[in-house]
């Protein structure tokens, strides 16, 4: 399939190298332990020391202003570093920046790390940092606005509200299921969709086992030109597409919007698709990593990423379909459900997964990739009716 | 020159959606409480926002009636040193001509404002008198019981064209010495009271002397007996006697027609907003030239004495009292003991809200306490809070769009029992109001298993938490329960 290379990403990028941390409840590792001992892994990795990277992007939501975030514990000498933040996206916009920075030809090997230090608030869940405002923003937390496509979805499509909870509770048993058996999971044992739908509900008619696991960590990689990537590496990851939509939050005010749908992550999708040349994806993607921050948003986000029609995923769901053998592999690793949450550093973590699986080196969870050589990774940050979404399409292949 | 007629142009009540009853109490505490039920502010609302409430209802009622100022009265206010009828004023929209004062501490202070805006009138000047209180006392405690929670508005000025005047005033007469009955301490929770004997010894000859002034009063300007005597006080046993007094004519040597009801069984002693809470009852059910006595015993006595006019007779209330003391929702005595802050509970385990910015709030006071949005010229689509840019393309030239009395839908509802909130779970819903506009909003006065898609609700100014000492108001929705 020939792309449209218009503004297009395509083969002008490659990932050559990558390192995820263990993701968990880090009571003994600082944010600085854990900036050290991924971007490590990505350089032992390549045989890279700190010294070989021209520019860094580091991505934290809440870890501090500033390059200093990353140059000071790494003690990088003289080397320019950016921080970026974009919610739950920030670390898929510190690899996008770090892609674009080699795609230019203003650095040769760039790299991107993302990481979050979320058990040190002393509080459960996520705890955003605090900006000036007039005191009428509404009090809600994230999984409370998630809970709210339920109802809604249920509505719209006359699923009956059990079974459309069943459904969305067998997608964390699956990602339960996969995190079992990835090593780096913060969950790492299964769990029924029985047991999700009998425990309490705390938003909605969501319980915690709904809700992403709330996790320290941290992930890498580094990126050069494509032309240059067997310098680097014998199998590099080739960057086919990278997309990126922030809302107009017209969601909150707009009457028009109905809760059972991402236009933000749609629009990121096709764009993504449109870059790397897919027109089909539910059978041209050998997996999808993508943001499962709460039950009811992958439901969602398998139709806005076109990988089933419109009110039809909660049943492709309970038939299997994105379940490691089935016919579209989605959230190999646990996702944020089991592996958790980071904020900084999901965004490459979910590429870490692809790096695995599209390179055969996932392990005792290796899915059959059928002769496909795509993976995608979807990441978005905010709630329904304001959000950033991410996509990106990655391939073993130039061309 | 043709004086001025002037006096009462419009009023409004407002109770609480909770009551307690207090029975319970005694189950609970083994002492304490007694008959009937007393109406309790939420945990979202203080003196304030009640007072603003009201004021809404007078204001709605009588929307071309101007208001030169608003006088707020109570004993148990959201701020010192900081004026809160200044909150009241953005919430009615007033004009920035127009004044803003409170009238603090005492629970004269309500009535006294009454009288003070009965006599501006003759100026021509129209005032927002609002009187509000949240009453209480130690547990088990007689004011724990006795006491209730509301407010009053009485809007008093000269009469227009676009607003008549519904009730004059044709007596004032006051008695005044200096005597304690009931005092408390800045910061205490507790009123204490002298042995109750001796305040009836002052406060019935204060009474008989300030009636027989206003008996005069009432003789030189009609021929007609006193149909109604509103009878209240912080002194109750000098309240019953007095009431029985007028009853029985012993008093006055003429009986009266009848002595109002207190709403003592239903909603309780509102303290400095009951003489005003009371009048407000017996306007909404006034018939044309009915004269109406309000006898306030409180340090001294002061009475007013108003006579309808045929006006009363088309002046109905958007939010009457007797609907809301009727659509009313049970609150546990656990419950009543958090939300009064004598007992704490365990939170959610999450941050505590930060205050919010003082500047920022005064930029957007028209969003924040009047609830107007912006909306656009071209596709009239209705933007929440008001935006510069449209959501529609090339329609950013807008207006400012009044929602607060505009009535909404819920379209999806959730209940968040992990968030931060003073009395979890947070009752969350996306709203839609007609003829446009959509806000994700908090539901009040509401329990979680009552909301459904579709419920009709409407906008309530109250106080979404405190911090640092700062009152943060906005506004929530409430489900539709004692609108006409």
């Amino acid at each position: 399939m020939q792309s449209n290379t218009k503004n297009s990403i395509k083969d002008k990028v490659a990932i050559i190298s990558m390192g995820c941390i263990p993701f968990g409840e880090h009571w003994d590792k600082s944010q600085d332990d854990m900036l050290i001992e991924a971007t490590q892994l990505a350089f032992d990795q390549a045989g890279l020391t700190k010294h070989d990277i021209d520019a860094y992007w580091v991505g934290t939501a809440t870890g501090g202003n500033g390059g200093y975030v990353l140059s000071a514990p790494l003690k990088l000498h003289g080397k320019p570093v950016t921080r970026v933040e974009n919610f739950c996206a920030t670390g898929s916009e510190a690899l996008r920046n770090a892609s674009y920075s080699v795609a230019s030809g203003a650095y040769d090997i760039a790299m991107a790390v993302g990481v979050e230090k979320v058990k040190d608030s002393g509080y459960q869940g996520l705890v955003g940092g605090a900006t000036w405002h007039d005191g009428t923003k509404r009090n809600l937390t994230a999984a409370a606005m998630y809970s709210l496509v339920l109802p809604a979805y249920a509505e719209k499509y006359k699923v009956d509200p059990d079974e459309l909870r069943f459904a969305v509770a067998k997608v964390a048993e699956k990602n339960h299921r996969n995190g079992a058996v990835n090593p780096l999971a913060q969950f790492r044992r299964e769990t029924s969709a029985e047991q999700i739908c009998n425990m309490p509900a705390v938003a909605g008619k969501l319980s915690v086992f709904d809700c992403a696991g709330v996790a320290d960590g941290s992930a890498a990689a580094i990126v050069v030109r494509a032309e240059d990537a067997h310098r680097y590496c014998e199998n590099p990851l080739y960057i086919k597409a990278l997309s990126f939509v922030s809302g107009t939050g017209a969601g909150l005010i707009d009457p028009a919007y109905d809760y059972t749908t991402f236009p933000e992550c749609e629009m990121a999708g096709a764009e993504a698709y449109r870059q790397a040349g897919v027109t089909e994806p539910r059978s041209e993607i050998a997996l999808a990593e993508v943001h499962d921050c709460f039950t009811p948003t992958e439901m969602v986000l398998m139709e806005d990423l076109g990988f089933c029609e419109r009110g039809t995923a909660w049943k492709e769901i309970l038939a299997g379909t994105f379940d490691h053998n089935g016919e579209l592999p989605v959230n190999t690793d646990g996702g944020l459900k089991a592996f958790g949450h980071p904020v900084g550093a999901s965004g490459l973590r979910m590429h870490y997964e692809c790096w695995l699986q599209l390179r055969g080196q996932a392990g005792e969870r290796q899915i059959d990739l059928q002769g496909r050589k795509l993976g995608m990774v979807h990441n978005l940050g905010g709630y329904p009716g304001e959000m950033v979404s991410f996509v990106s399409v990655l391939g073993n292949d130039v061309g | 020159m043709k004086r001025m007629k002037t006096g009462i142009l419009s009023y409004g009540g407002y109770v609480p959606y909770r009551r307690l009853r207090r029975a319970d109490i005694a189950e609970v505490m083994g002492s304490g409480g007694g008959k009937g039920e007393r109406s309790v502010a939420s945990f979202d609302e203080d003196t304030t926002t009640m007072g603003a409430e009201a004021a809404r209802t007078a204001k709605r009622d009588a929307p071309l009636a101007a208001v030169d100022s608003v006088w707020f009265s109570t004993t148990s206010p959201a701020y010192l040193e900081k004026t809160n009828a200044g909150a009241i004023h953005a919430v009615l929209r007033l004009a920035q001509e127009s004044s803003a004062a409170d009238f603090g501490g005492a629970a004269r202070s309500g009535i006294a404002a009454l009288r003070a805006a009965t006599q501006a009138a003759e100026g021509g000047h129209s005032t927002m008198v609002v009187a509000s209180d949240i009453r209480g006392g130690l547990v088990t405690s007689r004011d724990e019981s006795d006491g209730g929670d509301g407010a009053a508005a009485i809007l008093v000025g000269a009469e227009t064209a676009d607003a008549p005047v519904l009730a004059t005033c044709i007596a004032q007469a006051s008695a005044t010495e200096e005597f304690t009955d009931r005092w408390r301490m800045p910061g205490a929770t507790a009123t204490k009271q002298w042995e109750e004997r001796f305040a009836e010894s002052v406060y019935v000859p204060l009474f008989e002397k300030a009636w027989a002034q206003a008996v005069e009063q009432v003789a030189a300007e009609v021929n007609s007996k006193i149909d109604t005597a509103v009878v209240t006080g912080t002194h109750s046993r000098s309240v019953r006697r007095v009431a029985s007094g007028l009853a029985s004519g012993l008093a006055s040597g003429q009986a009266i027609g009848r002595v109002a009801t207190d709403l003592s069984d239903s909603v309780g002693n509102t303290g400095v907003a009951h003489s005003l809470l009371l009048l407000t009852n017996e306007l909404e059910q006034a018939e044309p030239d009915q004269i109406i006595a309000v006898v306030s015993l409180i340090d001294g006595v002061d009475i007013l004495v108003f006579r309808t006019t045929e006006a009363i007779a088309s002046h109905t209330s958007s939010r009457p009292l007797s609907a809301q003391i009727g659509a009313c929702g049970k609150l546990n005595y656990g419950k009543f003991l958090h939300w009064r802050g004598q007992i704490q509970i365990q939170p959610p385990n999450r941050m505590e809200p930060e205050r919010p910015s003082m500047s920022a709030a005064a930029r957007s006071s028209d969003w924040k306490f009047g609830f107007v949005g912006s909306q656009g010229q071209e596709s009239s689509t209705v933007h929440l809070p008001p935006a510069r840019v449209s959501i529609r393309n090339e329609d950013d030239a807008m207006d400012p769009i009044a929602m607060a009395e505009v009535p909404a839908k819920v379209v999806t509802y959730t209940v968040d029992r992990l968030v931060y909130s003073v009395s979890p779970p947070v009752v969350f819903a996306i709203v839609d109001f007609e003829g446009g506009g959509r806000l994700p909003v908090e539901l009040t006065d509401v329990d979680p298993d009552e909301v459904e898609v579709g419920m009709p609700v409407e906008m309530t100014f109250r106080k979404l938490y405190s911090s640092d000492g700062i009152q943060n108001y906005f506004w929530k929705a409430r489900p539709v329960r004692a609108g006409k």
